[in-house]
């Protein structure tokens, strides 16, 4: 299901990519916005949620996520190039990273790194040319005791034998699993809502002082206690 | 058996309390009814009592706890936020979910597991130094722990548990999920302040040290790490004295391990803090159960990638933070990572190496350059190109890189050092070194160039070994 990648892919050709948040999404980063103290804050999220709407970070949507937090397009492209979640270019629908990193390189990570090589016919960092998987040698993903272990679309596969891996290579290929993982960039399906009447206390650091519950708590309380 | 079917192994020892795992192995211990319905106490229990109190007190309950950081550098939280300077305002809590050393598995199924006890963790420090928001950063790559935690928090905050007038009391606060994009450096507190301030995860200058004086947007701000905060519940819950039955006196309570490697039964472990011995752990029926294929133990790494490695006659010390760091490693974030006898030291260290040369995040020139080099040189001593100086380099670049031993010796001081973890970089290398001269003194002098680059399937018994 490349639908959007190749939808993207035809337009590129076309010479007319315009990937800006769809009204939904831009409702969406409003509300993910409002959360922060300072706009800028949100651009991490925002990021993602551009990866999650076209597949990889374009450049409409790094334009359109500068104008919503209120800096540079230059801005948000530097702050999102240090990471390594945002891809400038199109991936796979899934994204394949297999960990090498010590826990698992001892169990047989680099084997199962080289398995997929062998069996998907290409290098580490690069693409089937089916467009379904992005072939990712990662580091250590926090499964150290499942080693060894692989993330697809950062959903986690532990504890995988040379068969359960080919299971699962051959699942990734027929989309037998296409329910259970959602197109690369889509992270978690359950977002955070803050309903308006519940929220506390969320505005610039300027304007804050000490919450008033703080104060009369600490005077009060704390008196009979003496010095402590 | 196939790809679905596997599943992480936890647990205890028998009689261990279960002050933070206690809801590991039920089903629905991550929703508020389950959280609620499980352990000795209902949930949000601590959280009423804890409003029954003044926050100076909860900040020195903690205190009396001894509750230490359970990120890396074992810091006592009550102290940490005795650290805000008094009257400056608005103050943040920074919960550290980036959990990226490698080896460590223990933050994740906290979120992932019982990510109410998280919460109400949150709160209770949030209450005690006055906060007016908790920011709860989550690795980016863990989509499954930011699914709970979210759906986790929704729920709280419908049922007035979060947010304004929390459980019908003046006490108000929000807590907000931020989420990270895959960058290890951010797990260090100043750079993490710096993703969740929308900016390039590099370390900030130092001073100042603590964050707590100068943190987010400049304002005071505690970073705590995810393990810490979880353990408030239960110490709210049972009380100080219960508290301190647990453990050492130094470090009292419980600590989750996340043992992998070459064990029989590789899991994350919640064992009594300072009484445990790395031999129990290997060899232990609760716990590892014996080397793989009843081979010798090796080499282990103690405390996550950054940590120096122990050797066999290190296992019977205990798990305890002081000690570890006394014998020269660090017991850091309760990874330990066990390597048998087949395993290849060199090409080991040389993955180590690799892992901080691509996560270096660049700022200084010692570390961005340095840990290349350190690949480098390694690489070709793998690859059978080694140099008879190549040994001396190594020691030479990693004192570039980090000068002086490792640790600190106490007094000495700290410097404008970016980045605490920053000799983390040559440290495995410097300590596999140490250890292990004559093996890479092998590798140098003959040809190995067919050497695979994965140790586990070499079947070479190491003469090396002492």
């Amino acid at each position: 299901m490349a639908a959007h990648s190749l939808l993207s892919r035809d337009r590129a050709e076309a010479g007319s990519i315009v990937s800006r948040f769809s009204p939904e999404n831009e409702a969406l980063a409003r509300e993910i916005i409002a959360r922060y103290p300072r706009p800028k804050s949100a651009i991490i999220p925002l990021c993602h949620l551009v990866q999650e709407e076209h597949g990889y970070l374009t450049d409409d949507g790094m334009a359109h996520v500068a104008e919503l937090v209120g800096v540079t397009a230059a801005q948000v492209q530097g702050t999102a190039s240090f990471y390594e979640m945002f891809k400038r270019h199109e991936t796979g629908r899934y994204v394949l990273g297999i960990c090498t990193n010590i826990s698992c390189l001892v169990l047989g990570g680099a084997e199962l790194l080289a398995r997929a090589e062998e069996r998907l016919g290409i290098r580490s960092g690069s693409t089937t040319a089916d467009g379904r998987i992005t072939l990712e040698d990662t580091e250590c993903l926090a499964a150290c005791t499942d080693a060894p272990m692989c993330q697809v679309n950062y959903r986690y596969f532990g504890g995988l034998s040379d068969s359960d891996f080919d299971e699962l290579l051959d699942d990734l290929a027929s989309g037998a699993i296409d329910e259970v993982v959602p197109p690369h960039g889509t992270l978690a399906r359950v977002r955070q809502h803050i309903p308006d009447d519940r929220v506390a206390n969320i505005g610039p650091p300027e304007v804050q002082v000490a919450p008033e519950w703080f104060t009369r708590r600490e005077a009060e309380m704390a008196a009979p206690e003496g010095e402590g | 058996m196939g790809y679905r079917d596997h599943h992480s192994v936890f647990g205890a020892a028998e009689g261990t309390p279960l002050v933070v795992s206690s809801r590991f192995g039920a089903p629905d211990g991550h929703t508020l009814d389950g959280y609620k319905a499980s352990g000795s106490y209902d949930g949000y229990q601590a959280l009423d009592r804890v409003l029954g109190m003044a926050p100076s007190k909860v900040v020195a309950t903690v205190r009396d706890a001894s509750l230490l950081g359970r990120g890396g550098a074992g810091f006592p939280a009550g102290v940490k936020w005795g650290f805000m300077p008094p009257d400056v305002q608005p103050r943040y809590i920074v919960v550290n979910g980036d959990e990226s050393e490698p080896g460590t598995y223990k933050d994740r199924l906290l979120m992932e597991r019982d990510p109410h006890q998280l919460i109400e963790g949150c709160l209770i420090a949030a209450y005690a130094v006055g906060a007016s928001q908790v920011f709860l950063y989550v690795r980016g790559e863990m989509a499954h722990a930011q699914e709970r935690i979210a759906a986790a928090l929704n729920e709280a905050y419908a049922a007035g548990l979060v947010g304004r007038n929390i459980a019908g009391t003046d006490f108000s606060v929000d807590i907000v999920m931020a989420w990270g994009a895959g960058a290890y450096i951010v797990g260090e507190e100043t750079a993490l302040i710096e993703s969740l301030e929308g900016e390039r995860g590099m370390p900030r200058l130092k001073p100042p040290y603590f964050p707590a004086a100068k943190g987010l947007y400049m304002a005071p701000t505690i970073v705590n790490n995810v393990e810490t905060l979880s353990n408030l519940p239960w110490l709210f819950n049972h009380g100080v004295e219960e508290y301190l039955k647990t453990g050492t006196e130094a470090s009292p309570g419980t600590r989750l391990i996340a043992l992998s490697g070459h064990v029989n039964r590789p899991g994350v472990y919640e064992i009594p803090q300072g009484t445990t011995t790395f031999e129990d752990l290997f060899y232990g029926d609760d716990y590892g159960q014996g080397i793989r294929d009843g081979n010798e133990l090796k080499m282990f790494i103690p405390g996550g990638g950054s940590a120096p490695w122990f050797y066999p006659e290190q296992v019977g010390m205990a798990l305890e933070g002081k000690v570890v760091g006394g014998a020269g490693s660090m017991l850091g974030s309760g990874a330990v990572v066990v390597m048998d006898d087949t395993t290849d030291a060199v090409a080991a260290c040389l993955r180590l190496v690799r892992f901080y040369a691509r996560e270096s995040c660049g700022k200084c020139t010692p570390c961005r350059e340095g840990t290349t080099w350190l690949e480098r040189i390694l690489r070709r001593i793998i690859d059978g190109h080694g140099r008879p100086e190549d040994l001396g380099l190594l020691e030479s670049v990693g004192d570039n890189i980090s000068p002086g031993p490792y640790p600190t010796p106490p007094g000495r001081p700290r410097g404008s050092r970016r980045s605490p973890s920053r000799p983390s970089r040559p440290r495995s290398a410097r300590w596999a070194r140490r250890r292990w001269r004559r093996s890479p003194r092998r590798c140098v002098a003959s040809d190995r160039s067919s050497m695979p680059t994965s140790p586990t399937r070499r079947r070479i018994r190491s003469r090396g070994r002492r």
